[in-house]
């Protein structure tokens, strides 16, 4: 699809229009710092199948056409929801965790918005594995630090040298059980896609 | 299920969960037709043309045809379906390649369209 086809046909340059505008933010982070918590404080859960190739055990008989003799297992994730009044769906995506699951991530990350990566303070080193796609990958993402009870509080600056993090990524202490708390962290995110995005074009004009 | 499909029982092991045979309703084709791909978020709209004779819907084709009557999201045709994603698509390919079905929204990596974030930024605010 040529650019200008695109610019004619994407929704959100014919307001009013049924077509919904729809974009895309990944929620990531290690196993156990919130993702799914984070999900279900501001949208609705939906249930997504999709399938994981048995690639270590498969029989490897390709034809031409993609027909395979691959077998593959369902796997069963969650995704979150969020319907606006302006005709935009919102899709909020966790990144499945396990190794195993690697496969998914590019599928995820195309056309994301960007992404959100949750930190929990006892296991910072968790979230290196995200930090490191989304750098290589050039998605913006911030940090979202889940603020659990038991945990000790860092301030932002010593999680930035934490994580080795450049000084225009936002670092954000949040609580996933708390819906303001999360459309902060939201929020935070739109706004420095916003403004690297302009940076961008400024930089090109000059 | 049975095991007479010529792999026998070792596929089936604790550690491998349940092993179903999801492309038995794409004959076997892992990937869409003609290359296309299928974005999760990218919408789609049946287009009510009749198919070409040499085209006959199966009844997950007859299906989407009909949940698509509107502009549909892809990851929420696939969630109600309820069909792993990849079948999804398949099939998808099979309805845009017989100009049954249209691809009406693609995403791009990197969003730069500041319309759709300022959509998006307002959406959030406004919750």
């Amino acid at each position: 699809m040529d650019l200008n086809r695109f610019e004619d046909t994407h929704p959100a340059a014919r307001p009013g229009s049924a077509v919904p505008a729809t974009a895309k933010i990944l929620i990531s982070g290690g196993f156990g710092v919130g993702k799914t918590t984070l999900v279900g404080t501001i949208s609705e859960i939906r249930p997504l199948r999709t399938e994981e190739p048995l690639s270590d055990r498969s029989v490897g008989v390709d034809d031409t056409r993609g027909v395979s003799a691959k077998t593959t297992t369902t796997v069963a994730m969650d995704f979150g929801r969020i319907s606006f009044p302006s005709d935009l769906v919102l899709y909020l995506f966790g990144t499945p965790g396990q190794e195993r699951f690697w496969f998914m991530w590019d599928d995820l990350a195309v056309g994301a918005v960007g992404a959100v990566i949750m930190a929990d303070t006892r296991r910072v080193a968790d979230c290196f594995a995200s930090i490191d796609y989304f750098e290589q990958n050039g998605i913006p993402f911030v940090i979202a630090v889940n603020c659990f009870d038991d945990a000790p509080r860092f301030e932002p600056d010593d999680i930035r040298i934490a994580l080795s993090l450049a000084p225009e990524v936002p670092i954000v202490l949040c609580d996933a059980r708390e819906r303001d708390s999360v459309k902060k962290v939201l929020v935070s995110l739109v706004r420095y896609v916003m403004t690297r995005h302009s940076r961008r074009n400024q930089a090109t004009l000059a | 299920m049975t095991s007479h499909d010529g792999y026998g029982d070792r596929w089936f092991d604790r550690e491998a969960g349940p092993v179903v045979r999801p492309y038995a309703l794409t004959k076997g084709r892992t990937l869409p037709s003609g290359g296309a791909t299928f974005g999760l978020i990218d919408v789609v709209i049946a287009t009510s043309e009749r198919p070409p004779a040499h085209f006959r819907p199966g009844p997950e084709h007859r299906r989407i045809l009909n949940m698509c009557r509107r502009p549909t999201p892809i990851v929420d045709l696939t969630s109600e379906i309820d069909l792993p994603l990849g079948v999804v698509r398949v099939l998808l390919g099979d309805l845009t390649s017989e100009g049954m079905l249209r691809v009406l929204s693609t995403q791009k990596q990197p969003v730069t369209d500041q319309r759709l974030l300022r959509m998006v930024l307002d959406g959030l605010e406004s919750l």
